[in-house]
């Protein structure tokens, strides 16, 4: 039996290419429209770009927090977008989300996100965004490749404060971090936003 | 048994399908012009309004719901109550009417939905009048080619069957099924092409109401078939077959796909909540200061996550007290400087 593919997200790989964006509007279930984020994080000082997908929780808040019961999880464990149907455009998914990750659209008055393509993953296909990502920080793969080819590991395993999610979706982290705390208090502490750039000093003067 | 039932939802569907038992009695003159031959159908709609109301009633008992319930109708009576009230009544002409907000998602999607959706609204305009014994027709005494029209058992006016309007009338039903064809033929037309609605799509939920749509309007046309071009052959028959799939289709309402439409008018609500949200105080996220949504929208929904067991309430000592406070852009950026800081690492 084959090994089941995965998704891996690795922002520090991101070059701001938007080829995952341009991709995006291919995929089926929302022809058209992007809803993959691409965020410049400080233009000024840095060329850090990340992308952001979906990263379909275990336990999805934005589904538990819609009013119209209109996010619906697979099987395989994706967490679709909202179903058509039933959205009723009110944003508490947009809010909630602790990654933020829905987007909401005034005109159809609904919330559309990253779905991983699911007709194409149902399929066994990948979605479009992983792709045609050229430095594979959009992975989508076994995991035994991903663990071979790079440094650190993947962890699907995040902390927002008290609350604890866990994902579908792997972030590449360092060996030893069981747990990627969302660590928004120093990013505060620190002025906001805050760059790649300034880390990269940061530890290059430490070095020093 | 009776304890396995949420009590507040069966207290609901109890007094609601009461109401209309009781307007069925009043409105028919009790029963004096009620149609023996239609309880079937008035059984079915009894027991649809009842699993209707039960839903609804339970669906409003979960969290996010209840408060958007409760909120809005706080908000129709705070403030400014005729321009609050302008407002859903405008939401109401533009959103549930004219369905916009389909257009913009699609126009295939539009007139697929602007069809079944009047197609289904003329015929429930029809038929539950007719099956309650609230409106019925008779002949005019000494004028054997006029008819009565009698709402609630009182005349209200008259028309000659043989008539332009006669005949609009009489195959009112008739206009609605063929609604409901051009609906459902849209849809099916979509769901064996469009990859999103083939991926997610199932039997239960999105095949079966087309079908028993389908059957309804079929059967329905083939009663009109029979009696102008058959002389009625099998009317009797086909009758009977038209019955088996109104019923079922009463049945589906309140437990499948059908259920939506007595959900949508929570749009309406929702722009409410909206529009007074922007009148207030904006929420500023902690990090980059940027208003995202207003203050009312973020503490309900920090009340929302608290009932439902999440906790994004920040350690004591934290800079911020609630991970909420974060708006949504800095929380996708928040991920890729974490990374970095952990890594110790330049990018790439």
């Amino acid at each position: 039996m084959s090994e089941p593919l995965e998704f891996f997200i690795d922002p520090m790989r991101c070059i701001g290419c938007q080829a995952c964006v341009s991709a995006c509007r291919e995929c089926g279930t929302h022809r058209g429209t992007s809803v993959i984020h691409l965020e410049v994080i400080d233009r000024m000082r840095t060329i850090q770009t990340t992308p952001m997908v979906c990263m379909h929780c275990v336990d999805p808040t934005c589904a538990e927090v819609c009013p119209a019961d209109a996010i619906k999880q697979t099987p395989e464990g994706v967490v679709l977008s909202s179903l058509k149907p039933r959205c009723i455009g009110c944003e508490n998914c947009v809010i909630a989300c602790p990654f933020g990750v829905p987007k909401y659209d005034a005109l159809p008055d609904q919330m559309m996100k990253c779905d991983q393509c699911y007709d194409r993953t149902s399929i066994g296909l990948r979605p479009w965004c992983a792709t045609v990502c050229p430095s594979r920080a959009l992975y989508f793969g076994p995991r035994s490749q991903v663990e071979a080819q790079r440094r650190g590991k993947p962890l699907n395993r995040f902390r927002f404060g008290n609350e604890v999610v866990e994902t579908k979706v792997n972030i590449i982290v360092p060996e030893g971090v069981d747990e990627f705390v969302f660590d928004v208090a120093a990013h505060i502490s620190e002025g906001m936003p805050h760059s790649v750039a300034d880390l990269a000093l940061a530890a290059s003067a430490e070095d020093h | 048994m009776l304890l396995r039932f949420n009590r507040a939802a069966l207290f609901w569907s109890v007094l609601v399908t009461g109401a209309l038992v009781a307007a069925i009695v009043v409105g028919s003159r009790r029963l004096q012009y009620f149609d023996a031959a239609l309880v079937p159908y008035t059984f079915a709609s009894i027991f649809t309004l009842f699993g209707l109301t039960y839903h609804y009633a339970t669906w409003l008992q979960r969290p996010p719901t209840r408060r958007y319930w409760q909120r809005t109708w706080e908000q129709i009576r705070q403030g400014n109550v005729p321009l609050r009230l302008g407002l859903v009544l405008r939401r109401l002409v533009t959103h549930i009417l004219a369905q916009s907000f389909i257009w913009h998602r699609s126009r295939l999607r539009w007139w697929m939905h602007f069809t079944l959706f009047w197609g289904c609204v003329l015929a429930a305009l029809v038929t539950f009048p007719l099956v309650f014994g609230w409106i019925h027709f008779a002949t005019v005494p000494g004028h054997p080619y006029v008819y009565q029209i009698h709402l609630f058992g009182f005349p209200a006016g008259t028309f000659a069957p043989h008539s332009l309007l006669g005949w609009v009338v009489i195959h009112m039903l008739d206009f609605a099924a063929v609604l409901v064809l051009v609906g459902v033929g849209l849809s099916f037309w979509r769901r064996t092409r469009d990859p999103d609605a083939l991926a997610v799509q199932n039997f239960y939920n999105d095949l079966l109401p087309l079908l028993i749509l389908f059957a309804v309007s079929v059967t329905g046309l083939m009663l009109t078939f029979s009696s102008l071009w058959l002389r009625g052959y099998y009317y009797s028959f086909l009758a009977q077959i038209h019955a088996i799939t109104v019923i079922g289709g009463l049945l589906y309402l309140p437990f499948g796909k059908f259920f939506h439409i007595v959900q949508r008018p929570a749009q309406l609500g929702v722009a409410l909540y909206k529009k007074v949200g922007a009148e207030g105080e904006s929420a500023r996220c902690a990090c980059c200061q940027a208003a995202f949504t207003s203050q009312m929208h973020l503490d309900d929904l920090k009340q929302v996550l608290a009932e439902l067991d999440f906790h994004y309430e920040m350690p004591p000592g934290s800079a911020i007290d609630h991970y909420q406070n974060v708006c949504p852009r800095c929380r996708r950026v928040t991920m890729a400087l974490t990374q970095a800081r952990i890594s110790g690492r330049e990018f790439l």
